[in-house]
């Protein structure tokens, strides 16, 4: 049986002058035991998708069950058994660490002794603060915390909408380490985010853009789907460079990716002399280019186009 | 059972962390009942009155058909008995009776001077205080009607009596008014926002996905105000008693009791407001305008609901604290037992009992 089932989802929201669709049909299923990355820009739809299947929210069509209980009709069992953390921090900020795990444990009808091995490693980073009110914890600290309350009751499903949103690199490596080795306790994680380079970490991935799914598969089955050459260019003048390989008829993108700018052509030959003519003509100054494996983010470039 | 306890605590700790607002839920009693003192003045008319004529002559039928014609009374029983008094007073019917003794006009016309008495429900001090000044000049209007040729002048004495309040005192009003103004901002501003401020913060998502149930979120969020509710009655009643001298006359605990249940009445009123505000803002303003100026307006605390026109009566009939305010002066002011308030007494569970059924019934187990 599949942890999560998702079938054609549509849910829209209307305000006084249009309707918005935030997700338009979306299916997808998530096997027991693994990790499973909705990666997106803001507005793409993943909250609205969390929140559907967290039964919080009910779609206008299409089905979806966790751990094989329908959203709509059994919602009782299904908030028995998930974990869910919202994107918004949504822990009692005038409660102290200590006390909002409490609380937390009691609520689903557990204690905090009872599945302590579960949150021991992550808790054991915040229990030096134990008495510290949740308000006044660092950003990290904030969603080690409520990472932990989401699971004091070990879940079968955890959800985890955008959990790194707004927390610093190091905490953000530290929060992946621990939802892989919550992974080796046979917990579902569904977690959604906006960061590209989070999603090698996922087991599979799924892409999601203005409510569709661009793509649903493992990193690698993504990247494999980038069959084009891919160019990493760099000058001294990056944005006039920019405009200068926009406007060459051959060439299929080109978007800044950190230092460099990555480049795609239409067609596959000699794009290499290509461009250094291109930076010759242009009297580009310190121009660099080499050829490069794609990323996932590249893929993700390459799939909002088509 | 664990579930709920704790969710009380919780509760119970956000009131106790924010100390400011606890500040001021406790001390707002003290300071509305000393702010109150301030006596107000109303007008009167058509007040509810009965007439106890011993003589029957001339001169009685004269001086009680100017009362009854008067703007300021409404005749709504001829009594028989000094007893039937006292039973009229307790149904509450009338707020003043006249009573005219045996031969009184041969006393007036042979003695020269005759008496007159006039009882009053002073528990609503101003308004009796009103009532027997009006009485008294229409009564003294009648000896000089007859004077006209005398040497020795006609006098008709009038004795006034304060039935339940024979001090007059402005505080015998505005206490049951106070109570009913403190409740209902603790109890239905207070948990209102309380509620609407898990909406607020996120934090009723998580509550949301999760095995409590709606009956338990509600109630468990309403019981640390019943205690704050609990410890403001007892400081206001405490207040009446030993700083402002009004006693408590009848059963302390009968009082407390309907105090309870309107403190309850107060918060299923709040959890409504709750389930419909999504903002702290909306919520305490739909609470302010929903029941804290209709409780100043329609309880009769501060303007005789009698005076008001007919609709704005048949309003006044759904607030709570109307009924509450009844409640408090039967039983506070006037020592009347359990049998006169319970009418009053089963609005309120009747009123309870269907803003509870709706709340529950109209939880949102989703989000909207």
């Amino acid at each position: 049986m599949k942890a999560v089932v998702v079938e054609n989802v549509i849910k829209t929201y209307k305000t006084k002058k249009d309707v918005v669709e935030a997700l338009k049909g979306v299916s997808f299923s998530v096997d027991k035991g693994e990790i499973f990355g909705i990666i997106g820009p803001d507005g793409a739809g993943k909250t609205s998708l969390f929140r559907i299947l967290t039964t919080v929210l009910l779609a206008d069509s299409g089905s979806a069950s966790v751990d094989g209980f329908d959203v709509v009709k059994d919602y009782k069992q299904i908030r028995h058994r998930i974990g869910y953390m919202p994107g918004k921090f949504s822990l009692y900020q005038d409660l102290s660490v200590q006390e909002n795990l409490e609380f937390f444990a009691t609520i689903f009808d557990t204690t905090i002794a009872e599945n302590y091995d579960l949150v021991k490693e992550i808790y054991q980073q915040i229990e030096p603060f134990k008495d510290r009110k949740a308000g006044q914890l660092s950003g990290g600290m904030k969603q080690k915390l409520a990472l932990c309350c989401a699971l004091i009751h070990k879940p079968s499903v955890l959800f985890l909408d955008e959990p790194t949103t707004g927390v610093d690199a190091v905490s953000r490596k530290e929060f992946w380490e621990m939802l892989h080795k919550l992974k080796l306790q046979g917990i579902t994680i569904l977690v959604s985010t906006a960061y590209m380079d989070e999603a090698g970490l996922c087991d599979r991935v799924a892409l999601i853009q203005k409510g569709q799914l661009l793509s649903v598969d493992t990193t690698k089955g993504v990247i494999s789907q980038f069959k084009k050459p891919l160019w990493a260019v760099k000058a001294s003048e990056m944005f006039r460079l920019m405009n200068a390989i926009k406007d060459d008829p051959l060439v299929e993108s080109c978007y800044p990716f950190g230092q460099y700018h990555h480049v795609v052509f239409k067609t596959g030959s000699d794009n290499k002399t290509h461009l250094e003519q291109l930076a010759k003509q242009g009297n580009f100054k310190d121009f660099e280019v080499q050829a490069i494996e794609p990323d996932i983010e590249d893929c993700f470039m390459a799939l909002m186009k088509e | 059972m664990k579930q709920f306890l704790i969710f009380v605590k919780k509760e119970w700790l956000h009131i106790w962390r924010d100390r400011r607002t606890l500040f001021i839920l406790i001390w707002m009693p003290v300071i509305q009942i000393v702010l109150y003192g301030f006596a107000l003045t109303n007008e009167v008319k058509n007040s509810n009155i009965a007439i106890l004529d011993q003589s029957k002559d001339e001169a009685t039928t004269v001086i009680s058909n100017e009362i009854a014609s008067s703007r300021y009374f409404h005749l709504v029983k001829n009594l028989n008995s000094y007893q039937d008094i006292g039973a009229t007073f307790r149904t509450g019917k009338i707020r003043m009776a006249v009573v005219f003794p045996a031969n009184f006009r041969d006393d007036l016309l042979h003695g020269n001077s005759a008496q007159i008495q006039l009882i009053a429900d002073a528990s609503d001090p101003n308004t009796a205080n009103m009532l027997t000044n009006y009485a008294n000049a229409i009564i003294n209007d009648y000896p000089q009607s007859i004077n006209q040729n005398q040497d020795l002048p006609y006098t008709i004495k009038t004795q006034v009596r304060m039935l339940y309040n024979p001090e007059l005192k402005g505080a015998y009003n505005f206490v049951p008014g106070v109570m009913a103004l403190v409740l209902m901002l603790v109890c239905t501003m207070m948990t209102s926002i309380a509620i609407v401020k898990e909406k607020e913060m996120g934090t009723m998502e998580v509550l949301l996905v999760s095995p409590l149930k709606p009956f338990h979120i509600i109630i468990a969020k309403t019981v640390p105000y019943l205690l704050v509710s609990v410890l403001n009655i007892t400081s206001i009643l405490l207040l009446s008693v030993y700083a402002l001298d009004v006693p408590i006359v009848g059963s302390v605990w009968l009082l407390m009791s309907e105090s309870m249940l309107f403190t309850i009445t107060s918060l299923s009123v709040g959890i409504l407001i709750s389930n419909f505000a999504q903002t702290q803002q909306t919520a305490m303003f739909t609470s302010m305008m929903s029941l804290f100026l209709p409780t100043l307006l329609f309880s009769g605390f501060m303007f005789p609901i009698e005076n008001m026109p007919i609709p704005m009566q048949i309003i006044s009939n759904i607030v709570p604290s109307k009924w509450f305010f009844i409640i408090v002066k039967n039983v506070m002011i006037k020592g009347l037992g359990f049998s006169s308030v319970w009418k009053e007494t089963v609005i309120l569970i009747g009123m309870t009992t269907t803003l509870l059924g709706i709340s529950i019934h109209k939880f949102k187990i989703r989000l909207t």
